[in-house]
């Protein structure tokens, strides 16, 4: 009787706490600021194919480099006359899109293998070895790795940016567990004839919500850079196809004649990066039980 | 203190010699002939089959990654596909470059991520520790390929302040040396130290509240005293475990640094074999710095044990 009440119990506490947690963040004006540039991103990055002016393959030859503020062209041209406000629309959206599937991927992989090695000792040893096997290869080695053998593309490059970025979920996921497993409500359910997958699954995982939740956030700034790099070294996103990172690497060398290609795509990078960086801190700040008591 | 030590080095070899096992499978599951890609450009009958005979790809598996094992740990990486070099000699000369521009990169980066640490967490609340927050925030979302770009653009080109591309070795001459060098080393060093400026503020901000710190302040010390006697020792730990688990990222960002400032280092190696198919080449680079992650956070975690004695006695550096 007291086993079923035990878990309820925490349910209701969480209720509270996350209308605790979204008022802070509503009382903090950088993490409102943060999620309204973050919320018009992702619209404008939805609906971009529809909303941006012309076509990102769109060539007019006879305006190239034209600067910003170019009648028709707000943001000016590029070396082939396309339209530099839709490639950078369409880029943002590739970003966005990398930013998700790499994150996606690595809690796909991560999260399982984080509440294994936090709840089975015995799966512990092995996994850590899995972990030490991944940190071995940095995420540009990775994708040198399988661009050599698959050919560059958007999705290996979310993939090398996802597999690389397993191991901070692992960690996050393993250190939570560990403390929840020592909670009075986990012994309980335990108790109670609980089986482990339902433990995990049922009360461990959800409590668990909130660290996934801030590790997501700062990985996803994280790999909209990696992408960013990658495709600007050419083993990303493919030409013709816009990203933000080919943008870069071919207005370098047209950079001093216009020196706009070579900034507004990076501008748009870093903008997005610290909206969910900021984003991220001001949910940690949110979250943290310490906050709980003022 | 030796049963930690023995611990972490089986784990190491362990990590290493999957690593190895991952690198072998990769090179299995090139496109193509392994040995039509390490014939070059003699591909007649009789040189693919002296190929395979000389790098036993006509033996069962394990005998294979037995040989290659042996291969690898006396260094014959093989040929270069492009040049015909040895791609162990185009380590030689492209290795030095990268470790003296990381090294200069770590050390420009503790220096201004703990000065910018301990300036937030001493002045708390103040526009100073905005001012040192923000700057880190925008150093963690800055993409540092493009802020590399934006100083060959403002800083060479249009200044002439710095050369735009080029090397030239140390041991030729040191200054021109530090001249060619110094631009991409601040470009690389700007992410780490963000991080570190981070770690450092939280550390501080720990230690400052701790019960140590306000015995110190207590017995009447100085806060410039109570600050680098007591509190900023503790940073030397967070630059330590910094660079230890943020390795990969840094070795990620030098092999772009490179390639925008055209340093001729293990970096722009690793893309010119991309782009060629230089598969020897790329096998020996992705081995390479597996290798040196695992035998470098070896080290790390050891220098982590001598300056932090907690570790030495639970194992477990966390």
């Amino acid at each position: 009787m007291t086993v079923l009440t035990v878990p309820m119990a925490e349910t209701t506490v969480s209720v509270t706490r996350r209308a605790r947690v979204l008022r802070r963040l509503r009382r903090n004006p950088l993490a409102v600021v943060s999620f309204v540039v973050l919320a018009l991103a992702a619209a404008t990055a939805l609906l971009s194919p529809w909303i941006a002016p012309y076509s990102v393959d769109q060539t007019d030859f006879a305006r190239t480099f034209a600067p910003p503020g170019t009648p028709g062209h707000v943001l000016g041209t590029d070396d082939l006359g396309r339209d530099v406000l839709s490639r950078i629309m369409l880029g943002a959206r590739a970003s966005l899109q990398v930013g998700l599937l790499a994150v996606a991927t690595s809690l796909v992989i991560g999260v399982p293998l984080g509440l294994a090695a936090g709840y089975f000792r015995a799966w512990d040893a092995v996994i850590s070895r899995f972990t030490d096997l991944l940190l071995a290869f940095p995420f540009l080695i990775m994708a040198v790795g399988l661009a050599a053998i698959r050919g560059a593309s958007l999705g290996n490059a979310a993939v090398a940016i996802g597999i690389a970025q397993i191991p901070g979920v692992i960690r996050v996921v393993r250190s939570d567990t560990l403390r929840l497993k020592s909670l009075d409500f986990v012994a309980a359910a335990v108790v109670d004839g609980a089986s482990d997958l339902w433990v995990l699954a049922r009360h461990i995982l959800p409590n668990a919500t909130s660290v996934i939740l801030v590790q997501a956030t700062v990985a996803i700034p994280a790999a909209i850079l990696g992408e960013a790099v990658l495709s600007f070294l050419g083993l990303g996103i493919q030409p013709p196809a816009p990203s933000l990172g080919t943008m870069l690497a071919t207005a370098q060398q047209f950079a001093a004649r216009a020196p706009w290609a070579a900034v507004l795509p990076g501008v748009v990078i870093m903008g997005l990066a610290l909206a969910f960086n900021v984003f991220g801190d001001a949910l940690r700040d949110a979250l943290d039980p310490k906050e709980d008591r003022r | 203190m030796a049963r930690y030590l023995l611990t972490r080095a089986w784990q190491s070899a362990l990590t290493l010699l999957l690593s190895t096992i991952v690198v072998f499978v990769g090179v299995r599951a090139l496109p193509g002939d392994p040995a039509l890609a390490l014939a070059g450009e003699d591909r007649s009958p009789e040189a693919l089959e002296a190929i395979r005979r000389h790098y036993g790809l006509d033996q069962p598996l394990p005998v294979q990654f037995a040989q290659y094992v042996e291969r690898m740990a006396q260094g014959d990486f093989g040929v270069s596909i492009r040049t015909g070099t040895p791609v162990s000699s185009m380590l030689t000369t492209a290795l030095p470059v990268t470790v003296e521009l990381s090294v200069l990169a770590i050390l420009i980066a503790s220096a201004l991520g703990v000065g910018a640490g301990v300036l937030a967490a001493v002045r708390r609340g103040r526009p100073a520790e905005w001012l040192a927050n923000g700057l880190a925030l925008v150093g963690l979302s800055v993409p540092h390929f493009w802020l590399g770009l934006l100083a060959i653009l403002y800083l060479s080109v249009a200044t002439g302040l710095f050369p735009a591309s080029g090397f030239v070795p140390i041991l030729e001459d040191p200054v021109d040396n530090l001249h060619h060098i110094i631009l991409p080393a601040v470009i690389l060093g700007t992410g780490l130290a963000a991080i570190i400026m981070r770690q450092t503020r939280s550390a501080m901000l720990d230690s400052l509240s701790s019960d140590y710190v306000r015995t110190a302040k207590a017995k009447g010390l100085r806060p410039r005293a109570v600050i680098t006697r007591h509190a900023l020792r503790n940073s030397l730990i967070v630059v330590v475990t910094v660079v230890g688990l943020q390795l990969g990222g840094l070795i990620s960002g030098a092999v772009v640094t490179e390639q925008i400032f055209g340093l001729p280092g293990f970096g722009k190696m690793t893309i010119d074999a991309v782009f060629q198919r230089d598969y020897p080449v790329i096998q020996a680079v992705v081995l390479l710095t597996a290798t040196a992650y695992i035998v470098i956070n070896f080290f790390v975690d050891l220098l982590y044990s001598v300056i932090d004695p907690r570790i030495r006695v639970t194992g477990d550096p966390a």
